[in-house]
This record gives structure tokens, C-alpha cells and sequence, in this order.
């Protein structure tokens, strides 16, 4: 069953990390890039470690998607700044 | 296409270095001896009820300190290189009404789940990395909310600096008055599993989540800020 349940989050992961990798929307590529820590910390805490888990969660999938949306920000505002 | 061909191959190169983790390496069965030791004798040692802390903040403190540093010269770079002009835009889309009231609503909530986490780091899962980060997360709600509020740069880079020298003064008070360096057994170790326990490491994980989270809001800060 816990095997299973690692598998399935395994090839989600997979699938979520060439999302990030092929998808033409970056905004979507941001987010499908954060949910691969997201099942990330899923998968550690089903290993017994909460600790790590919970740097993961916080870290990986919050705060590195915050900074890469603003990062997008700059991006986009700057390109809009040049085609006018 | 050319270049797809050598990603592929590199990619199944690095599947043939990672291969061994998975038909050479069993499960060990028993601790190793330094593992056993601090499985063992940690908890009476230094009293803390969660071992991951009591490893992360006395057994290896001097790693953490190495960690601290990293992101305190990573946030020194970000700030050199973001170090323009900053220009605040005079037209900016305000925030809608759910946002604002919901971070009204989450924002203490947050917050004390932050101080919760960092203050408990020696009894339950987390410590000072993930207090800190959940406070960082807290106040860019807050700046997303409201597009006029920054937090003032002053009083992050002394908070930051402070609670970094503190730090370094626990593990000198430790070096004098007990074991070695960042030794907690300063302070009296209490009553195992209260909160009031486990000697200094409530303190230096309380020093190290304002650092963390001093530090993240202000690298956000100067990424939100910086325009033109």
C-alpha cells in the first residue's frame, strides 16, 4: 500500500517535472515546478522524516515559487518596456 | 535536435552513475557507531525530546553555522547585485478585496505558527530554517496585500545581524562554560518534554529562525522592490 502510494507520487513527480520542462505558459511551468516539492515533502514524511518534509514544503514549494513569480514579473515588465 | 540528442545522453549517464544506489546499497539493519551514540545517549545527553534537533543544533551545530553563512553571503550577493536604483511605480494594481482580508485574517495565524514551530523545534518536527521561512511567507502576504508596505531595511538587517552575532556568543558561552562549541548544557537542562528544557537549543533555534526569516524578507523585499 505506503509502496504503491511512493510509486503514484513518483511518476506524478515525473510527470509534473516535464510539465515544468515543456510547457509554452511559464507561469504554469512555475507552478507545476513547485508541486514537484510538494509531493516531494508527501513522500518524505511516508519515509519517516517530518523534519525534512517540512524544509521541503516550506522552502520548495513555497518560497522558491515566490521568487520565481517574481522573477516572471521583471521579465514580462521589462519585455512590455522594450516593445513600446 | 542535436541538442536533445546529448541532453538524452547525458541524462541516461547520470541514471547509470545513481544505478548503484539501487542494487548495491540494502538497508542496514543496525545504526552504525556514531548513529547508535547519538540514537542512544541523545535524549539524556542534552535532553531534547526531538533527536533530529538535538543532531542539527549541538551534535553537528557547527554545520548549521556553516548554513547560516551560506544564505547570509547569498543574501549579501542578491543585494549587491539588485543594489539599482529603485524607482517605486506610481501606477500598480491594487490588491482585490479577498486577498486583503484574508491575509487580515491569516496573517497572526501565520505568524504564530512560525514562532510555534521555532520556539517547539526541540520537541516536535522543525526548527529555526522552518519557523523562519513560515514568518518570511507571513509577511509577503502581507506585502502582496498591501502594494505601499515595505518592511523597513533598517530594522531587518539588524534583526539579521544580531540574532547572527547572539548565535555565535551561545556557542562561545557554550565553549567556556560547558563541553565545546555551541554545547547547550549551559543552561540548566529542565524537565524533559517542557518546553522550558533542553538547555540553550530553544534559544539558538530561536536566534536562527529571526536570522532565516530576517534574511529571506529582505531578499524578497529587494526583488519586489527593484524596478526599471
Amino acid at each position: 500500500m505506503i509502496l504503491t502510494i511512493i510509486i503514484v507520487l513518483g511518476i506524478l513527480m515525473l510527470a509534473a517535472a516535464f510539465m515544468a520542462l515543456y510547457l509554452k505558459d511559464l507561469l504554469s511551468a512555475i507552478i507545476a515546478s513547485g508541486a514537484i516539492s510538494l509531493m516531494a515533502s508527501v513522500i518524505y514524511i511516508i519515509l519517516a522524516a517530518p523534519d525534512v518534509a517540512m524544509t521541503e514544503a516550506a522552502i520548495g514549494s513555497g518560497l522558491t515559487t515566490i521568487v520565481f513569480l517574481y522573477a516572471l514579473h521583471l521579465v514580462r515588465k521589462k519585455q512590455e518596456d522594450k516593445h513600446d | 535536435m542535436i541538442k536533445r540528442f546529448f541532453s538524452l545522453i547525458f541524462v541516461v549517464l547520470l541514471a547509470l552513475v545513481f544505478l548503484p544506489l539501487v542494487t548495491e546499497i540494502k538497508p542496514l539493519s543496525e545504526l552504525g557507531m556514531t548513529s547508535a551514540k547519538y540514537a542512544e545517549d541523545g535524549a539524556a545527553e542534552l535532553g531534547a525530546a526531538n533527536l533530529v534537533t538535538s543532531v542539527v543544533v549541538t551534535y553537528r551545530g557547527l554545520d548549521t553555522l556553516g548554513e547560516v553563512t551560506v544564505l547570509f553571503i547569498t543574501t549579501a550577493g542578491i543585494g549587491f547585485m539588485l543594489r539599482r536604483k529603485t524607482i517605486l511605480p506610481e501606477k500598480k494594481r491594487r490588491a482585490s478585496e479577498i486577498l486583503k482580508s484574508g491575509t487580515s485574517f491569516l496573517l497572526p495565524l501565520i505568524i504564530l505558527f512560525g514562532v510555534y514551530i521555532f520556539v517547539h523545534g526541540h520537541l516536535t518536527p522543525g526548527g529555526g530554517f522552518q519557523g523562519g521561512v513560515v514568518i518570511a511567507s507571513a509577511i509577503v502576504l502581507l506585502m502582496l496585500s498591501d502594494i505601499n508596505m515595505h518592511p523597513d531595511h533598517n530594522i531587518l538587517n539588524w534583526l539579521e545581524s544580531l540574532s547572527g552575532a547572539f548565535y555565535v556568543i551561545m556557542g562561545i558561552l557554550g565553549l567556556i562554560l560547558a563541553g565545546g562549541f555551541l554545547d547547550n548544557r549551559f543552561l540548566p537542562l529542565g524537565e524533559f518534554g517542557k518546553i522550558f528544557s533542553a538547555g540553550a537549543i530553544p534559544v539558538i533555534y530561536s536566534l536562527i529562525g529571526l536570522k532565516v526569516g530576517a534574511e529571506l524578507v529582505g531578499i524578497l523585499n529587494k526583488l519586489g522592490r527593484e524596478d526599471k
